[in-house]
Formats: structure tokens, C-alpha cells, sequence
């Protein structure tokens, strides 16, 4: 069957089930009001009951594990993760084969995961997004089901109506005490919000807090509070401090990135949206999160308050927030230490889990509150479709995280990127793997000039009279052509080798095995 | 027109390409080829080179060219460049 | 293509002859001039291998709206005659001539570019010649070389080789060439051409660069050279006028406009005379904020 945007889908794939072909960036919204949510399992206590364990594999026994159950983990310890590794280790000591990983999503530091999928160990994935040495074994077709690919709104909705099922959750904590209130925010290994992991400790049948520093009772604050937790452990450590989370961010120097922020910072003013009560999510890192250096300047020189900043967060957004740009931060996931020291002092800055960042079904989802979201992209076709997920090269080898759910939710969003990047065109005519539909896309900023979705004539006629480089998109595409030549068609395979869940369970696309 | 010495133009920068000529008793161009874009661009830039070389009249070179994402415009003037060098007919530079 | 004299010259972006990642991108950063350099930029035995970098580029890639120039090598190196033999027939929109110091150097350039000029059939009026003033011989012959020939439409000063040649400190301050900064100047607006300022090294000091692009305008350059991208839009925001600038200029300009209709020369905006002065200077506050003045209506 075709979806909307005439993508080739399945009707069905073994392991996954029946497959829901994508209808646009609303299709299911009747869907998503009445679908029946999984019931939060039951976890009832006798008085003065021990959760703790002496070590993981004690915690992870009690847990009872089985041959194909799910696990879930988060990804705020990013590329320095050193726990996925250890519960890997354990579970294949004690000869559970065909796990289904449930991850927030999956990094560098994940590349130890390759032997697990070759032996048979781990046979499927659910994440956000995956790369490096874990990426091109997945892309070679290795594992027995296809990955799928969801947002981080996604995933929460996955996981409250029962697609992901997760039977354990192992989840870090940088710090928590004996009856599994945990939090992010301080200790040795503090990584900031633990946003991505609530979820998992509210809907799992059972939830391991795994620490390397447990404190006193009672851990404030509990960003994942007793009541979900089942078991609680401590080990020497989660990760190496230094890869989870440096000092702080610096905004690029590269002066290609600082255009194109500038650019789009440009544009964001030319708009309505830029007044008192705005609010805005940037990326972290590139020309996104250069975006902030530009906004912040206008903001001061017009006066302009903004109202929250939203995601993702560095310490490009706490400074805004102490300087009083902004009146507060909603924080699902922080990338530097400052931010997690601003989270764990300031009141104004609000820890958010991945439900209420960004679902679809979620009456709260701050992503539907948005005024301005500048994000990235690998490729971008003249229908302003968005690959964030596969390479030049067919690969799996990039991330969906909040992209979609943003885009969709977004008075105005826009994609920053440039036109080509290592003579590999950005801008082309059709995308390999649609990630987050054209049509909640409404301005893409390259260094070679501004596109405007057709959608949005509005924002057309105030970036014009505003005197901005505003371009048809399909002559951008035919002059970065030029200049770049038409690379080579990647061949792909009939296998598919992931699946691309849209924020609201449909399906947007399919990954097919490139040919080697 | 031959090539006489061994001679190379361009870099191992991103966006630029390094081209190396040698003399050469074969008969023939033998290109020895990698790039950071050969997936999608290998062929291209392959075509390219052979055009460079047949408006300079090379007809037996042994070359070794390693690209790093050369736009059509830097391959065809490090080649150019490589071609003129390996011939020693290169002006207004010091060796 | 633009004439030589039609552009405007708030920033040139300097851009090293043999760097192909930069020269490829060198045209998307809005300066108003580039410069591809063919002199300081590159190694003595990378001469060869620059300038046909740059002829390619110059045929090949997208530079937009910019003035393109071609800084080439003195004429008295053994680089600059292959250099103008190579560049000149592509006509840029200017060559730029380093270290001009007399007239006799200007003379020997101009007679081998419009050598090569008419062995490929080329107009002699078309590109323009930049002259570099960087020595202190140049510095006192500045005017004569200004106004030499028409094909030289501005003249820019080279600040580092200059406080060599002075044996004087490079220091921000540029108190060692503030001399040559303002003689400079005058001889340029002496023949009406335009002026380039020198570059600002530290890319890091924004508020340096601003500082002096602020003097340097006050002074009477036209614009500046930078040596980073980032750089530009520092210049150009000191030359932009401010809002409540341009908003005058309009005044005075439509006042113009409406009482030239009625054949009136001397009028009042704002409770203040306006003669042809203040209108000249309206309008260039107008097109210095890129308004063009003939969409102005009264």
C-alpha cells in the first residue's frame, strides 16, 4: 500500500504486525483521542520492603527476565553511556537470547552493542535514532526485524498505548536513594533532565534505578519518583562523566553555520511571531544552535521578552533565562553541566518528560505551545520533506529525535542547513527517507538563500517586504546541482531494514538496504 | 608533452583533491582513484579527470588522485595544475 | 555584469587563492567585493597551482551579486606577469595591483594588461585596476597615482606591509598609519574614487573591529577589507545608516524631488535649509541602506 506522500509501505511485517500507512502531519488525530491506553502496572508493596540489590544482576534476576522480552533505557548519558553495556553482559550471562531493545534513543557509545545483534542476543530495536559502528550493522541487514524509528513524542505515545511494551526498564540516575527516587540533576555522572527515562519508570513492569551514587533518603528532587520504582542498585559507575556532559556549550565559529543562523535569525524576526511572549526551541550544537546568539542580540536591542525556551537544552538557553529573555525553560533532556546545575537551582527552569514535551496525545505537549523551532537536516527535497536518519549512502546513521514532533507543533519552523555539505547535496529533489513531512515545515534557511513553504504565503510576504533572500525551493535544488553534479543514485535491496514511525504510530516510511 | 617528473597539486583538505603524476613506460592513463564521495560521485569526477586530460593531450600518465569532496571547478585545475608540473612547464611559481 | 564603478564597497572579503573550500563559498556571505588572492596568501611554490584555482573559479563558481577582484603578484616578482596572463583575459571586475608605489609601476601594469587585452580582442575600459598603497613611497605619491587613469577606480591601503615598510608597531591603535590612513583618503575623494580601508587582524575582537570601522568611516573610507567572513556584517552594520537616519535622507530626498518638480533649489526640511550638500548626502545615507533612489516617490 502507498501512504500519502506515495511511499511504498507494507501492509504488515512480521514482529511488528499491522502496519498504519501515514495520512499527513494530522491524519490520525481521531485516532490518537480514542486509542486505549495500556493500564500503568500495578506495583503493590509490602510495609518496609527492600528494593535495593546488592549489584545489577540481582536487580535484573528479581526482574525476572525472559527470551523476547523488551527492556527499555534512556539516552541521557549519551555518547558517555557505560550502562547499556553492563545489562547487556548480564543478560547474555544468564542466556536470554531475542531482546528487543527499547531505547530513548542510541549513540557511539553504543557500537559495543554490535556483537549482541550478531549473535542473536538483541533481534530488535525500537529508538529514536542509532549511528556509528551499530548503524552500518543494522543497515547490512542484521538484525531479524527491521529497527523502528520514532520520535521522542513518538515513543512516549508508543509506550502509553502498548506498541513498545516494556518488561524492564534499567534506567541511570546520577543520583537516587534506597527506595528509587532518582534524578539527573546532581552527582558525579549529573546529566541534567531525565525526561526520556519518566516514561519508561511509569509504564514498565518492572523499573531498575541504577546509580553510582546513592544518597540519603529522601533524593530531591525525584525526577522519577519511588512509586514507579521496583528495584535499586549501585554500581561503580553509569558512564564517564566527561562524554555525558561537558561544562558548557560554545555557539559554533565556523562561519558558514554563523551565516546561515543569522539568516534564519533574520527571517524569524521578519515574522509576526518575533514579539513579547515568544518562545522558541533551538538544536544543540551547528547553525541551530547558533540561531540563539542572534535571536538573543534582537531581543535585547527591541525589547522583545520571550515567553519559555523548550527542549533540548544548553547553556546558550540558561544564560537566556538569567538575563530575563526568557520567563522559563521546559528541559527534557540537557546537554552541558551548567544546564544541570540551572535545573537543579532555579525554579523557573522545569524538568519535562518526553510525554509532555512532545506527544501526540498529550493535552499538555509543550511542542504543541511553540511559537519558533529552528532544526537541522541531512536532506531536504523540494517538497520540504526531511531526512534526518539515513546517510548519503542508505545508512542508518542519524536520529528522528523531537524533529517531527516540533515541526508539527510549531507556529513557524524551520529548517537551518546548508545547501551542500562535502559536495553532498542538502537540498534535493526528493529525500531518501522522509523523517518529518513537508507540510510542517515552513521555512528552510541555506547560505544560498531562504525557501518558503508554498503553505505559508504569509510568511512569503513578510520575509520579502523585509527585504530577505526568499527563493523557490525547486531553483535552489536545480543550482545546488549545479554547482555539486547529480551524485549517483544509492541503490537499496528489497529488504527493509527500518521502518520510520511518525509521531501519531503511522508510518511515514521504510528504510530498504542499500546495495553494497 | 611527456611527463617527466614526478609532480602533485592540490591537498588533503576537505573540498580539495590531491593529484600525483609519475612517468610512466605503460602505455596508457592509469588512474589509481579513492574520494571521500566515491558512492555518488566517483564516476563524475573519473569522467572529469579523463576530460582534463584530453584537452591537454595526456595520453600516458600514471596518477594517483585522492579526493576529499573537490568541486568540478578545483578537480579540473588540480589536475591541470599536476599535468603541467609532471611536464615541468609550470611559470611564475618557485619549485 | 555589473561595471566596475556600479558597486558598492562597504567590505571585501579577502579570500587565500589556493584554498578551495573557501573559494567555493566565498560568494555567499553578502561582502560587497571579493578578493581572490593570488599574492600574500600563497606559498612562493604554490603560485603555479593558485592562479589556475582561481581561473577556474572565476569561470565556474557562484559568486552572486559580488564585485569579484584578483589580487595579483607585483609585476617586478617572477609571479605577476604569469599572474596578469592568466586572470586579465577572464576579466574580473578589477585587478588589484599590491604595493603601488609610483606612477612609472602603474604605467608598466596598465600597458601589459592592455597588451594582453588586445591579444584576446577585450575592451580597455571594462575592468578596473585597484591600486595598493602599502609602502611609504607609495603613501607620499598617492596622488598621482589616483588619478593616473581612469581604469583605477579606487585605491586601498595595506596596512601590515606598511607598518613593515615604516618599521613602525602593528598595534590595534593604528596610530602608525593614521597619516597614511587620512592622506590616503583625501587623495582618493581628491579624484573621486573610491577607498578601501585595511584589514582588522584579531577575528576574535568584534568590538575592536567595530571600533575601527566606526574611525575609518568617519575618516572617509568607502569600506574596509576583511579577512573572515564573520567580519562582514560588523562592517556593514557600522555603514548601514541607522533607522532615523534613512528616514531624514527621505525626507530631505522626496522635499527634493517634489520642489526640483516646481523648480524651486533651496527649500526647508525640518526647519533646516537644504541645499544640493545635504541632498548629496541623503542620498548616499539612502543607497548606503539599499534603497534605490529611484523608487522613491514624492
Amino acid at each position: 500500500m502507498k501512504n500519502s506522500l506515495g511511499k511504498e509501505i507494507p501492509e504488515s511485517i512480521e514482529g511488528l504486525g499491522k502496519l498504519i500507512p501515514y495520512t499527513g502531519a494530522w491524519g490520525l488525530q481521531d485516532r490518537l483521542d480514542e486509542v486505549k491506553l495500556v493500564p500503568v502496572p500495578a506495583k503493590a508493596r509490602k510495609p518496609h520492603y527492600d528494593k535495593t540489590c546488592a549489584n545489577l544482576e540481582e536487580a535484573i534476576k528479581k526482574s525476572q527476565p525472559f527470551n523476547g522480552m523488551c527492556v527499555s533505557f534512556h539516552h541521557h548519558l549519551r555518547g558517555g553511556d557505560q550502562l547499556i553495556i553492563q545489562a547487556m553482559e548480564i543478560f547474555k550471562k544468564l542466556g536470554i537470547k531475542d531482546i528487543c531493545i527499547a531505547s530513548s534513543s542510541l549513540t557511539t557509545a553504543h557500537d559495543c552493542l554490535v556483537p549482541f545483534v550478531l549473535d542473536g542476543t538483541i533481534t530488535k530495536i525500537f529508538s529514536s535514532g542509532i549511528r556509528g559502528e551499530l548503524g552500518r550493522t543494522v543497515s547490512e541487514g542484521a538484525l531479524p526485524n527491521p529497527i523502528v524509528i520514532h520520535s521522542h513524542g513518538g515513543r512516549a505515545r508508543a509506550i502509553k498505548e502498548g506498541r513498545i511494551k516494556i518488561d524492564i526498564a534499567i534506567l541511570a540516575a546520577a543520583a537516587a536513594d534506597n527506595e528509587g527516587n532518582a534524578t539527573g540533576q546532581h552527582g558525579p555522572s549529573a546529566f541534567g533532565s531525565m525526561g526520556y527515562g519518566m516514561i519508561d519508570a511509569q509504564y514498565a513492569k518492572n523499573t531498575i534505578i541504577v546509580t553510582d551514587n546513592m544518597v540519603e533518603f529522601p533524593c530531591v528532587p525525584a525526577s522519577v519518583p519511588a512509586h514507579y520504582v521496583d528495584f535499586v542498585t549501585e554500581i561503580e559507575t553509569i558512564g564517564d562523566a566527561k562524554k555525558i556532559a561537558g561544562g558548557t556549550t560554545r555557539i559554533t565559529k565556523a562561519p558558514l553555520d554563523l551565516k546561515i543562523a543569522k539568516m534564519a535569525a533574520d527571517a524569524i524576526i521578519a515574522t509576526d511571531y518575533f514579539k513579547n511572549g515568544i518562545s522558541f526551541q533551538v538544536g544543540a550544537g551547528g547553525a541551530s544552535l547558533a540561531v540563539a546568539k542572534y535571536i538573543r542580540k534582537a531581543m535585547i536591542e527591541k525589547e522583545v521578552q520571550g515567553s519559555f525556551l523548550l527542549g533540548g537544552v544548553t547553556s546558550v538557553c540558561t544564560d537566556m533565562l538569567e538575563e530575563g529573555l526568557f520567563k522559563s525553560i521546559f528541559d527534557v533532556q540537557g546537554f552541558d553541566a551548567a544546564v544541570s546545575s540551572s535545573l537543579l537551582n532555579n525554579p523557573k527552569h522545569i524538568e519535562i518528560s518526553s510525554d509532555q514535551y512532545a506527544s501526540p496525545m498529550n493535552s499538555g505537549a509543550m511542542t504543541n505551545k511553540i511559537d519558533v523551532v529552528a532544526l537541522g537536516a541531512l536532506e531536504v527535497d523540494t517538497d520540504f520533506n526531511v531526512n534526518v536518519i539515513t546517510s548519503s549512502t542508505g545508512d542508518i546513521m542519524g536520529a528522528s529525535g523531537g524533529h517531527s514532533d516540533t515541526a508539527a507543533g510549531a507556529n513557524l519552523s524551520i529548517v537551518v542547513a546548508p545547501s551542500f555539505r562535502g559536495r553532498l547535496p542538502i537540498i534535493v529533489d526528493k529525500v531518501m527517507t522522509v523523517v518529518t513531512p513537508g507540510e510542517s515545515v515552513d521555512l528552510v534557511v541555506t547560505e544560498r538563500g531562504i525557501c518558503v513553504n508554498p503553505l505559508r504565503k504569509d510568511l512569503e510576504k513578510q520575509l520579502k517586504e523585509a527585504g530577505l533572500w526568499v527563493r523557490d525551493i525547486k531553483e535552489l535544488a536545480k543550482e545546488v546541482e549545479e554547482i555539486v553534479g547529480k551524485p549517483a543514485h544509492v541503490a537499496t535491496t528489497d529488504k527493509i531494514i527500518g521502518v520510520v514511525e511518525y509521531r501519531d504510530g503511522s508510518i511515514i516510511d521504510v528504510i530498504r538496504q542499500p546495495k553494497k | 608533452m611527456k611527463i617527466i617528473n614526478k609532480a602533485q597539486a592540490g591537498s588533503f583538505e576537505s573540498s580539495d583533491i590531491l593529484v600525483m603524476v609519475e612517468p610512466s613506460d605503460a602505455k596508457g592513463r592509469n588512474i589509481e582513484f579513492s574520494s571521500t564521495v566515491g558512492i555518488q560521485y566517483g564516476e563524475s569526477i573519473l569522467a572529469e579527470i579523463h576530460s582534463v586530460l584530453d584537452e591537454m593531450n595526456v595520453e600516458d600518465v600514471q596518477m594517483i588522485v585522492n579526493d576529499k569532496g573537490a568541486l568540478v571547478p578545483t578537480i579540473r585545475a588540480r589536475v591541470e595544475t599536476a599535468i603541467t608540473r609532471g611536464r615541468g612547464e609550470q611559470k611564475g611559481t618557485l619549485a | 555584469m555589473k561595471k566596475t564603478k556600479e558597486f558598492k564597497r562597504r567590505s571585501m572579503l579577502y579570500i587565500p587563492g589556493n584554498n578551495p573550500a573557501m573559494l567555493q563559498q566565498g560568494g555567499v556571505y553578502g561582502a560587497d567585493s571579493l578578493l581572490l588572492d593570488l599574492e600574500d596568501a600563497v606559498a612562493l611554490n604554490q603560485k603555479d597551482a593558485a592562479r589556475t584555482l582561481v581561473a577556474n573559479m572565476l569561470q565556474h563558481n557562484k559568486y552572486y551579486d559580488a564585485e569579484l577582484s584578483v589580487r595579483v603578484n607585483h609585476i617586478d616578482t617572477p609571479f605577476g606577469l604569469a599572474d596578469l596572463e592568466e586572470i586579465v583575459p577572464l576579466q574580473p571586475h578589477t585587478i588589484r595591483f599590491p604595493k603601488c608605489e609610483t606612477i612609472e609601476q602603474l604605467d608598466k601594469v596598465l600597458s601589459i594588461v592592455e597588451e594582453i587585452e588586445n591579444k584576446h580582442n577585450l575592451p580597455h575600459n571594462e575592468m578596473g585596476i585597484h591600486a595598493m598603497i602599502e609602502t611609504a613611497l607609495g603613501v607620499m605619491n598617492v596622488y598621482d597615482i589616483a588619478g593616473h587613469s581612469s581604469r583605477v577606480d579606487a585605491i586601498t591601503i595595506g596596512g601590515q606591509d606598511l607598518t613593515s615598510d615604516m618599521k613602525v608597531a602593528a598595534g590595534k591603535d593604528g596610530i602608525g598609519i593614521d597619516y597614511a590612513r587620512k592622506r590616503i583618503v583625501m587623495a582618493a575623494k581628491a579624484h573621486r574614487i573610491d577607498v578601501m580601508d585595511t584589514v582588522f587582524a584579531d577575528v576574535d575582537d568584534d568590538e575592536g573591529l567595530r571600533k575601527e570601522t566606526e574611525y575609518i568611516k568617519k575618516i572617509g573610507f568607502t569600506g574596509k577589507a576583511v579577512i573572515n567572513p564573520r567580519q562582514i556584517d560588523i562592517v556593514h552594520e557600522v555603514y548601514i545608516p541607522s533607522e532615523k537616519d534613512v528616514a531624514k535622507a527621505m525626507r530631505i530626498y522626496q522635499a527634493y524631488l517634489k520642489n526640483k518638480a516646481a523648480g524651486i533649489g533651496v527649500f526647508a526640511v525640518d526647519k533646516k535649509m537644504v541645499d544640493k550638500p545635504v541632498v548629496e548626502r541623503a542620498m548616499t545615507t539612502l543607497s548606503l541602506a539599499d534603497i534605490d533612489l529611484n523608487s522613491i516617490e514624492y
